[in-house]
């Protein structure tokens, strides 16, 4: 069965000033499928991530080559509103990132100030969200605490629960349980693998062995060169660059 | 020997340390004991509110002072405040970094220029454009405001801006990724957050503008009598320090000194408010 691919991305160079980052990158992420970039640091992958959903252009000296077409739609056309594609493509970060305000606000922030809903569908939304990202249950009687009260764990689930509000079609998570433990870290994953029936999920995974577990596909990126990409389980046992071997047996990164 | 050399600099830096904080002590007391006899003898009440500041004649009533300060402080705020925090938000977080670079250079030296040049300038070019544009004298209440408004830019531009800078770097990056336009992020994330460090940047200000002296000489006219319009002659609190001093003697000194009391305490509680606004966070 041929699916869908909900991103392409074709002959992608990615700059900082002169240096460059990310070298002729050519992917296509498959809807609803989990697709893991895996590699050590400074490969380009946070850039590569950055970009799909143009936050790279807050970045001073950031520059890109090439295309990147979300449902055959380039994002660098002119027309494009940076905005919307942004709340079509959200992003969880490495570090969990509540705003300074309550858990009910943090997740209502984004669409409060998107859409004009009523009041009792912004509340609507946020238990829906916070029930995806399985937060409800630890917070549903103390929503108006600060966000910045939860553990590391709670907040990273907050975040994710803050994207699933705006409603988006693809969700990045850049290294987002990193800074987690093994428990919260399990809760995240599970609940990823249940998101992926309605969203397509690109995930810089902090391990190799979180790529195994949850991604259908990966792709093996080392100093801004795409090496290998494929079905997970394939690459995992028979890596076709020895590079990608030496990677995922350990013997650098 | 090297034990000795140490101690003996320790000690040396105490001591000025120390001569530092005793200097604010002496003036402090020196204030007070000059001031509290004459604001005894006239009554608290009677000082603060009377309506009649006639050394010769033994009334000491500094209310229309009171009045001048908060109405030039005021307007001071009015103009001041916004052209300032518009100017920290586009200084943190819209100019490109060649702008910035010519701009917070040049509010620094606004803060450089000696207020006698400012008052200078008010008085030649600022008071006929008000007399002439808008009637009255021309040395007003709104003459003070605009000069003051200019003098207390860069306290609040330069704090301002670096409590926007100080957020964590995460609140902007969040804020976009969730879709909210740049503006959005700055109205509804960047400035609440820094809303403490704002409130902070504007009290110490307006705590400049309660201060100062010549510049208002310069420009309000000095009448002591409550002014009916912002095109009305006032006189501050500290220009009746300042006008008045060379020739005060016996107890017109004294309430000269006590007005000093008054505002000594208004600005105290100003850089108060500011400090523990800050330290709240």
């Amino acid at each position: 069965m041929i699916q869908q691919s909900k991103i392409v991305i074709k002959d992608l160079n990615l700059y900082y000033h002169e240096k460059q980052v990310v070298k002729e990158l050519n992917l296509e992420i498959p809807q609803n499928e989990i697709f893991a970039i895996i590699g050590p640091s400074n490969s380009g992958i946070t850039t590569t991530l950055r970009t799909l959903n143009r936050l790279c252009d807050l970045t001073f000296g950031a520059r890109q080559e090439g295309e990147v077409l979300l449902d055959g739609k380039s994002i660098f056309n002119k027309n494009v509103n940076v905005t919307e594609l942004r709340r079509k493509v959200g992003m969880v970060f490495d570090v969990p990132t509540p705003l300074p305000m309550s858990i009910f606000d943090n997740v209502a922030f984004g669409s409060n100030l998107n859409g004009k809903k009523s009041k009792a569908e912004v509340e609507e939304g946020v238990e829906k969200a916070l029930r995806m990202s399985a937060l409800w249950d630890d917070v549903k009687d103390r929503l108006n605490t600060p966000a910045a009260r939860l553990s590391g764990g709670q907040q990273q689930r907050l975040c994710i629960a803050r994207v699933l509000a705006l409603e988006p079609e693809v969700i990045l998570l850049d290294r987002p349980c990193s800074a987690l433990d093994p428990i919260s870290t399990a809760k995240i994953e599970d609940s990823l693998i249940q998101l992926k029936e309605q969203f397509t999920i690109i995930i810089a995974p902090h391990t190799i062995q979180q790529a195994g577990r949850i991604a259908d596909r990966v792709a093996f990126m080392l100093m801004g060169d795409l090496i290998e990409q494929g079905i997970t389980h394939e690459v995992f046992s028979v890596p076709k660059d020895k590079r990608t071997n030496d990677y995922l047996t350990g013997r650098f990164g | 020997m090297k034990k000795f050399k140490e101690n003996f600099s320790e000690r040396v830096f105490l001591l000025l340390a120390l001569s530092a904080l005793s200097v604010l002590a002496l003036i402090t007391v020196f204030i007070f004991t000059k001031g509290i006899p004459l604001i005894a003898k006239v009554g608290v009440v009677n000082f603060i509110f009377g309506m009649k500041w006639s050394p010769s004649q033994g009334s000491y009533g500094i209310f229309p002072m009171i009045v001048g300060t908060i109405s030039v402080t005021l307007g001071a705020a009015i103009i001041g405040i916004p052209i300032a925090i518009c100017c920290s938000i586009f200084l943190a977080e819209f100019a490109p970094a060649t702008l910035r670079n010519i701009f917070r250079p040049a509010i620094q030296l606004l803060a450089g220029i000696p207020s006698v040049v400012y008052g200078f300038w008010g008085v030649l070019f600022i008071v006929p454009m008000i007399r002439n544009y808008l009637g009255g004298p021309g040395l007003s209440i709104l003459a003070g405001s605009i000069i003051l408004a200019i003098m207390i830019l860069p306290t609040i531009i330069s704090i301002t801006e670096v409590t926007i800078l100080a957020l964590p770097r995460h609140y902007k990056d969040g804020a976009l990724a969730l879709g909210l336009t740049h503006w959005q992020t700055i109205r509804h994330l960047l400035l609440p957050a820094a809303k403490s460090g704002i409130v902070a940047a504007i009290i110490l200000g307006l705590g400049r503008a309660v201060g100062e002296t010549m510049a208002v000489i310069m420009v309000v006219g000095n009448a002591v009598a409550l002014p009916e319009t912002i095109l009305d002659p006032v006189r501050t609190m500290t220009t009746n320090i300042g006008i008045e001093m060379g020739y005060a003697s016996g107890e017109h000194q004294q309430a000269l000194f006590a007005t000093g009391i008054v505002l000594f305490i208004i600005i105290m509680i100003m850089n108060a408010t500011a400090q523990y606004i800050t330290r709240k966070k």
